[in-house]
């Protein structure tokens, strides 16, 4: 049964594989927990802000790997601490200064990139630096994927919990904030999620690449569909196609997996701007219909 | 100009010389007198009279710079306030169905689902504005008057004692407005008390009883009828020029002494 399993080449590397099975595992706790953050992050028109926080997490990365190494646990905190430092610093500056969030956002990830590629460059070598940079799904480890796992778990929870609480936050705030008390618990508990899935994005796609599995299949989605439940479940979907067609080219092909998940993810996204209904086309197609008619 | 109290009917709001305004300069002031529960008043004004402002400060978004708002007996959540912008996302991927539930959220807050009871009442409200069939439309999907419409529905469901609304009624078809209208008269008669910022004066002369005519201060307060005298008009117009003119002259003595 194995052996005719073995001969299947989608399948192969993963039988035959410990790694690449790690790296789908870790693919599927990425899609399952930051994939619907991605989704909100979209709707609320956060997509830079996801990636500038994503180059947020890395100086308390780096710091992380300064006092301890490669290692998992203190360069998990130090990315939580440093994500969540910097979420509250961003909104602050942009509230009581005449900087605008935008730019706000990109002065703290030019300054969190320069600083982590520094601080790594103090102790490391520039392998360690590539991993921090472009993170190691194929070598993913135990300790690694329980974290993945667990990130993913407590995502998936509280989104199911807050889900309700999300959408109203991103529909209509202002009404959220007229009927409830509850709209600073969404926007923190929102940022808490992020910094968490972007620190579990990072393990296994690097700090340039995290946010890809957030944003790519969140766009892919919407170009399909206009109802949040749908959506949702089609951009986990996508993400994780995306991941495991990403894993199979960079086996076969022998590219690096990081950038072959994300390649395949963004080319998901082109195929739904050709061909999704909501895309350009086709809402040019259906005009056109509409007037031969 | 005192204010006008129905005998026997309780005051819901009190304006005790109120100022309202940004920025320390007033955009409404020294405003006194009451608002009686059941009331359907309407504000009416030049433009950049205040009244949007006089809605924000009554819904509690606006802090008075001096002078108080008293709500008796109600809670500002309780309020139903729509106003003139709609503040939502349109292209937001929510149903028609589950964005005038939203309205229901003081009783289901978070978490709690939607008993047959209140899928009931949903599609009441949808059916009362007219929009049956559309509820599994995307919002983004509707055309303005649609879109006022699920507005209005929301606030249906939101069962609120006191409903603001600023300008409901811009940039919509007059058969949208009738249909609103309609609503707007059952919440009055359901002894809802609604207060309405409109420019339109013959729908006001139709529809609203009391009129509030506002130009930076108080100009008039009464019978609709009496309220929108030529006279008055004419006074609320010159305020408003006169205070366009000179910006300064919107600071007043006392609102130095207040800041």
């Amino acid at each position: 049964m194995t052996e005719t399993l073995s001969s299947l080449p989608l399948l192969s590397p993963f039988i035959e594989f410990g790694f690449m099975r790690r790296a789908l595992a870790g693919c599927l706790a990425l899609s399952l927990g930051a994939t619907p953050v991605g989704v909100f992050l979209m709707l609320r028109r956060m997509s830079l802000a996801g990636d500038a926080m994503s180059h947020a997490i890395l100086p308390g990365a780096a710091i992380g790997y300064l006092v301890a190494g490669l290692s998992l646990p203190a360069m998990t905190l130090g990315g939580l601490v440093a994500g969540l430092a910097v979420a509250v610093l961003a909104g602050g500056v942009a509230r009581n200064t005449v900087i605008k969030e935008d730019a706000s956002l990109a002065t703290f990830y030019l300054l969190s990139l320069s600083a982590g590629v520094l601080i790594i460059s103090l102790r490391g070598s520039s392998v360690d630096l590539l991993h921090v940079l472009f993170g190691s799904v194929l070598a993913l480890d135990d300790a690694a994927l329980f974290l993945l796992a667990g990130f993913a778990s407590l995502s998936v929870l509280a989104l199911a919990l807050g889900l309700r609480l999300f959408a109203l936050e991103g529909c209509d705030p202002a009404f959220l904030a007229r009927i409830s008390r509850l709209g600073p618990v969404a926007h923190y508990g929102f940022m808490i999620l992020l910094v968490l899935n972007l620190v579990a994005g990072f393990h296994a796609l690097g700090t340039l690449m995290a946010v890809g599995i957030m944003i790519l299949p969140a766009a892919a989605a919407r170009l399909w569909v206009c109802n949040l439940g749908p959506l949702l479940l089609i951009a986990v979907g996508t993400a994780f196609a995306g991941s495991l067609i990403g894993l199979l080219l960079s086996y076969y092909v022998n590219l690096p997996a990081g950038p072959a998940i994300v390649l395949t993810l963004g080319a998901c996204y082109l195929l739904s701007l050709a061909v999704g209904p909501l895309g350009p086309l086709a809402s040019r197609w259906r005009s056109s219909w509409h007037f031969e008619r | 100009m005192k204010p006008r109290a129905r005998a026997g009917s309780e005051v819901l709001l009190r304006f005790d010389n109120l100022t309202l305004g940004y920025d320390r300069h007033p955009a409404v002031h020294h405003l006194r007198g009451e608002i009686v529960t059941g009331s359907l008043l309407a504000i009416v004004g030049p433009n950049g009279a205040g009244k949007s402002t006089l809605l924000k400060g009554i819904a509690g978004e606006l802090r008075p710079l001096q002078g108080g708002i008293e709500l008796r007996g109600l809670q500002r959540r309780q309020i139903a306030y729509l106003t003139q912008q709609a503040t939502l996302d349109s292209s937001f991927p929510i149903i028609v169905h589950d964005f005038v539930a939203m309205g229901l959220w003081r009783e289901i807050g978070a978490f709690a689902g939607l008993n047959h009871l209140l899928r009931r009442r949903i599609a009441e409200a949808i059916a009362r504005v007219g929009l049956c069939g559309l509820e599994t439309r995307p919002i983004g999907s509707l055309s303005g008057g649609q879109l006022q419409r699920a507005l209005f529905a929301r606030v249906l469901l939101q069962d609120a004692p006191l409903v603001l609304l600023d300008e409901p009624y811009g940039a919509i078809d007059a058969a949208s407005v009738r249909d609103l209208a309609a609503l707007v008269r059952q919440w009055h008669n359901e002894g809802r008390t609604v207060i309405a910022v409109l420019h339109d004066l013959e729908h006001v002369r139709q529809e609203y009883p009391e009129t509030l005519l506002l130009a930076r201060e108080l100009v008039a307060r009464g019978d609709t009828a009496n309220v929108l005298s030529d006279a008055n008009l004419l006074r609320a117009r010159q305020l408003a020029e006169g205070r366009g003119e000179d910006q300064a002259a919107a600071i007043c003595h006392s609102d130095h002494d207040a800041a």
